[in-house]
């Protein structure tokens, strides 16, 4: 019993990361009706800027621009607040610009008083997220505006573009090499219930963490989604778009609200994939195992994307250790894929994904 | 009809209203006004560019000429996010409603510009925030009870009927307690009873809150119930325009309707 629970138990966290991805996936999806094949490469860029900014082996413009775009993201944060908090005190147009370029400026600043030495991740992992907040804001502004009422196929195809240019972006500003990232997270394994079991089940420190970081993220995402304003605009803007402009919701700050969010999950995706394996190119192609989990999962569901995530996992490790002295190994590699074929035959609309009806 | 609010000044204006769709002309110089407080009617055959009229008004297309002036503002036109920012509010003629959500959510959603609360608060689910949404609730409570839906309240709007879910989406639409109402064929589809409420529901809207109401509607016994004034389109074409009894008369309208050739 014990290599069972083991086998199924490692099956399970590695699931975890298939549904990181395909988490953000499901995000953009619903919000926009656009499959967004880049979410592999926000994944990598994400991890990349990371792990570089940390890293302390980077020209001083590197940091002085990430820190820059730290102090942006702040600044346009608090005037956020202001603007709620205070409507009529909040400054104008030019004014909010102007106080937000200052915030960039400071943040250059002290990031040249800081030097060319390796940022702490209580530093650096906020930068990466404003890092990625801009990167949704320039994909809505230049690929997205240009793009509305396309046809889907029209948008997805931009998404590869994206794809490519991000992960080309992304090697060349912050280096295309295997790097560690290492932001203390225990990695020893350990072993659990060992009084249960003769031996206990051995697991890996790293994939418990990953684990909870997940289950946290998905609780922060089901209260932002259930509870704020916003959540309950992104929901109305997955449900109809017209009906949702026609109460006063602007499609294209929800685009950029759900890019963004796409880009933390990516984040998320990126510190916990990196720190298991380190932050290579190969992370980008984790989206092709995401794909199989959508179509499990159903394309629109969130629980979806997440118990699609655990069922392949688990059945990948599952079907490696006991079908695979039988059928010859590397079913890992391709096992997702077949278990997505039999459910595409038998539910299409994948297995939490809502029914798709065709009035005629 | 004897009313309590008397009709007003110019509320919406649209001037020389030009639309088409590559080769397919939509409007052609359409003009019109509506007055606060009044139900106004735009009717004409199918195609004629009643919706089309609409969705001008509230931003969803962008006339290739022509101005729109809403309480006082010109503008050439609007994104229908500012449209429902500066109080216009509508419902659709395929029923738009967030399926997945209930009833009582999706007349919520028409609150959304009202909420001011700070998210971060809203996240912790504390005070301000909490007393802000039981405010809202209530007044969602007020319209559901108004329209006399309060057994679907939970109900996922995509299970309820045609005739209910057109009065949730009126629901939604005056939650947002807009100045301009639009409604795009409120009654298509229902039967007699279904349509007798509605026809009170409006009626009431325009009376108790004195909101303003553009309504396109097949109906003619409806149309001369309700409204006071009628814009006839054809064709792209505004061919009459005056009070129900008037319209009624107008030979080119009489022609429009029994499909004389032009
Ligand atoms: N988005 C669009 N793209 C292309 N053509 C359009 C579009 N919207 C409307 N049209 C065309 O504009 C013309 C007017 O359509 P519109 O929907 O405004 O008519 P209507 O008066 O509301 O008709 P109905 O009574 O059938 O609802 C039609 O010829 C229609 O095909
Ligand atoms: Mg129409």
């Amino acid at each position: 019993m014990g290599p069972f629970i083991e086998v199924v138990l490692g099956g399970l966290l590695a699931g975890v990361l298939y549904s990181l991805v395909a988490l953000g996936f499901v995000l953009i999806f619903k919000a926009s009706g656009v499959f967004n094949f880049a979410q592999g490469a926000m994944v990598l860029f994400a991890a990349l800027s990371l792990v570089r900014l940390m890293s302390g082996e980077l020209s001083a413009v590197h940091y002085w621009g990430a820190a820059a775009v730290l102090g942006v993201a702040v600044g346009y944060v608090l005037l956020l607040f202001w603007r709620r908090a205070r409507p009529a005190a909040a400054p104008g147009r030019g004014a909010s610009w102007g106080l937000i370029g200052v915030f960039g400026l400071i943040g250059a600043a002290l990031a040249a008083l800081h030097g060319t030495a390796g940022w702490s991740g209580w530093v650096a992992i906020p930068a990466t997220a404003a890092i990625m907040g801009l990167l949704a804001v320039a994909i809505e502004r230049l690929v997205l505006r240009p793009l509305v009422n396309q046809e889907p196929i029209i948008l997805f195809m931009a998404t590869i573009g994206i794809t490519f240019f991000i992960d080309g972006f992304g090697q060349t500003i912050w280096g295309s090499e295997i790097y560690t990232l290492d932001l203390g997270i225990p990695k020893d394994p350990m072993f659990l219930l060992e009084s249960v079991f003769e031996g206990g089940i051995l697991v890996n420190k790293l994939d418990i963490f990953a684990a909870a970081i997940a289950g946290v993220l998905v609780a922060v995402l089901a209260v932002f989604f259930q509870k704020t304003r916003i959540g309950r605009a992104l929901r109305a803007v997955a449900d109809d778009h017209q009906a949702a402009q026609s109460v006063g919701i602007p499609l294209n700050q929800i685009w950029i609200i759900v890019w963004t969010v796409a880009g933390f999950v990516a984040l998320v995706a990126g510190i916990v994939w990196g720190s298991a394996l380190g932050v290579q190119f190969s992370i980008a192609l984790v989206a092709l195992k995401a794909l199989p989990v959508l179509i499990l999962g159903g394309f629109t569901s969130v629980p979806g994307a997440i118990i699609g995530g655990l069922i392949i996992g688990m059945g990948e490790k599952l079907a490696e250790v006991y079908l695979g002295p039988v059928l010859g190994g590397g079913i890992e590699n391709w096992f997702a894929y077949m278990l997505a074929l039999i459910v595409l035959l038998f539910r299409p609309q994948g297995l939490f994904g809502e029914r798709i009806i065709e009035r005629i | 009809m004897q009313r309590t609010r008397p009709v007003g000044d110019v509320l919406l204006k649209v001037d020389d209203i030009t639309l088409s769709f590559g080769g397919v002309q939509a409007l052609s110089g359409v003009s019109f006004d509506i007055r606060k407080h009044e139900i106004r009617a735009i009717i004409g055959p199918n195609g004629a560019g009643k919706s089309s009229m609409l969705n001008v008004i509230n931003g969803f297309y962008h006339p290739q000429q022509g101005q729109i002036t809403f309480k006082g503002q010109t503008r050439k036109q609007m994104r229908p996010h500012e449209a429902a920012a500066q109080g216009i509010a509508r419902t659709f003629q395929n029923i738009a409603l967030f399926r997945g959500m209930s009833t009582l959510d999706n007349i919520m959603t028409g609150r959304l510009l009202k909420m001011r609360s700070n998210f971060l608060f809203q996240l912790a689910w504390t005070g301000p925030a909490e007393q802000e949404e039981t405010r809202h609730r209530e007044f969602v409570e007020h319209i559901i009870d108004f329209l006399e839906i309060q057994s679907i309240r939970k109900t996922p709007v995509g299970q309820l009927p045609y005739g209910l879910q057109k009065r949730v989406e009126l629901g939604r639409a005056l939650a947002a307690e807009p100045e301009l109402l639009l409604l795009d064929e409120p009654m298509a589809g229902m039967n007699v009873e279904e349509k007798e409420d509605m026809c009170r529901f409006i009626l009431d809207v325009n009376d108790e809150f004195g909101t303003t109401i553009a309504l396109i509607e097949h109906d003619m016994g409806v149309v001369m119930d309700l409204s006071d004034r009628v814009v006839v389109l054809d064709y792209g074409r505004k061919i009459a325009d005056g009070t129900p009894d008037h319209v009624r008369g107008e030979q080119k309208v009489i022609d429009a309707y029994l499909g004389v050739s032009h």
